[in-house]
């Protein structure tokens, strides 16, 4: 358990190293959630009534679309460095190298979806203090949903010659009920009520948390196989 | 054995047909339109038949490897995303004249279009990994997962919004369905899964021989 924990961590902390040289992923995506503010300000126009009524979705549709991308690229990096063969060398379990791409990219998608957060108050001109924490719960349940899907996904599709296009193609649809449920939950909170009325969507992104997490940890192994 | 289950499907369905068109009374309220339910209700329950398949087989051929296995999902998959097409269509036919509208998003409407989706990207999956026992794997690991997001993707939809039918079947109580309804119903249950056997054995049969061929 602790070899297994320590294996998953080296994964993460080399990716944070990586990361942190390059600046590659991280730079990219800010960059690409302040287009998307942009885009959403054209497309819904200045009436604060209608933007205060789609901006749950819209800010799904922030995460979502930046999570595709940061997402997307968690395996193409190591086939680009040439490193793909030698994270399949790492002794012991697969999974461990799932959990640590995991963890980097939650950690990826929460810094990208705080900043986007604050965006979006800067912007839209929202007071978000008051909603912040029951916000955080529910970004956080939504974000494990999405990245342990798509860290399985990812890997999946990084050997695909088509990959741009099949991962969002594949990720999507398993992740409607979770989206479902986070815009559903979003729009309560924003509206300043309790999570307690939100429950059980928060009780069903939690399930999914689990299955999702579970499933990529007893499938990885046959992704990366060979 | 694959004809002599294709001519039992065939005569079924067509047991079926006169059953929902000749035998069964004409519905008071919704009138004709109400008999395309006996094809729409099999329709959704060889659909979700067919995704229960795929689930067992890619558990199965993640466990033991056998190519078989893997056909059998390739197979059920398509047939499934087949009769899930219908359901949708027959569901549309069917809600234009009773709700007034071809396509409302309603929880099962909903629910039954994400499966859809869902199905058509495992086949896309399936049809562009080049290397087929790659191929094989992953849509395995696709079919577990999508499996396992049904009933996430039922709680949700339903939570999300309700209009439709309440199931007038397997709800608990006494029945209100009329005896002869109720046999029409099932006769074309049994047609629709021994269509059901009988495309999933043609299509896995021919699966074999191109494998064989390749």
């Amino acid at each position: 358990m602790l070899t297994f924990a320590r294996r998953a961590f080296i994964v993460l902390w080399k990716d944070l190293l990586v990361e942190r040289r390059s600046k590659e992923t991280l730079n990219a995506l800010f960059f690409f959630a302040l287009l998307l503010l942009f885009l959403f300000q054209f497309a819904v126009g200045p009436d604060r009534e209608r933007l205060a009524g789609t901006l749950p979705g819209l800010l799904w549709l922030g995460f979502i679309l930046s999570g595709l991308l940061g997402l997307g690229r968690t395996f193409v990096v190591e086939r680009e460095n040439d490193c793909w063969e030698a994270l399949l060398l790492a002794p012991g379990d697969k999974s461990a190298i799932y959990v640590g791409k995991l963890a980097g990219n939650l950690l990826l998608m929460l810094v990208v979806e705080a900043i986007l957060v604050v965006l979006f108050g800067f912007f839209f001109n929202l007071d978000l203090r008051g909603v912040l924490p029951g916000l955080a719960v529910v970004i956080v349940l939504g974000t494990v949903a999405f990245a342990a899907v798509g860290t399985l996904f990812a890997a999946m599709t990084a050997q695909v010659r088509a990959r741009e296009l099949l991962f969002p193609v594949l990720l999507l649809p398993v992740q409607a009920p979770v989206l479902l449920a986070t815009v559903k939950a979003t729009e309560a909170v924003l509206l300043g009520e309790p999570l307690g009325s939100v429950a059980h969507w928060l009780k069903l992104l939690a399930a999914a948390d689990v299955v999702y997490v579970a499933v990529g940890v007893l499938t990885f192994d046959f992704v990366l196989e060979g | 054995m694959i004809r002599v289950v294709g001519g039992l499907a065939l005569a079924a369905l067509a047991a079926g047909l006169v059953m929902a068109f000749g035998v069964a009374p004409r519905e008071t309220t919704q009138g004709n339109v109400q008999r395309i339910m006996y094809l729409h209700v099999p329709s959704v329950w060889v659909a979700y038949l067919a995704f229960a398949v795929v689930l067992v087989a890619s558990i199965t051929y993640l466990v033991r490897r056998l190519e078989a296995a893997d056909r059998l999902a390739h197979a059920s998959s398509e047939v499934g995303v087949l009769f899930t097409g219908l359901t949708i269509a027959t569901g549309s036919i069917w809600g234009k004249p009773t709700w007034g509208t071809w396509w409302t998003w309603d929880a099962r409407l909903t629910s039954v279009s994400i499966l859809f989706v869902m199905y058509l990207g495992y086949l896309l999956l399936r049809g562009m990994v080049e290397d087929r026992e790659r191929g094989a794997r992953y849509a395995a690991v696709l079919g577990i997962v999508a499996a396992f997001n049904i009933p996430l993707v039922h709680f949700s939809v339903y939570w999300w919004r309700t209009l439709h039918q309440p199931p007038s079947l397997m709800k608990p109580g006494p029945g209100t369905m009329p005896g002869v309804i109720v046999a029409a119903l099932l006769v074309n249950f049994a047609a629709f899964s021994l269509l059901y056997v009988y495309f999933v054995a043609k299509r896995a049969c021919l699966l074999r021989r191109e494998a064989e061929a390749a």
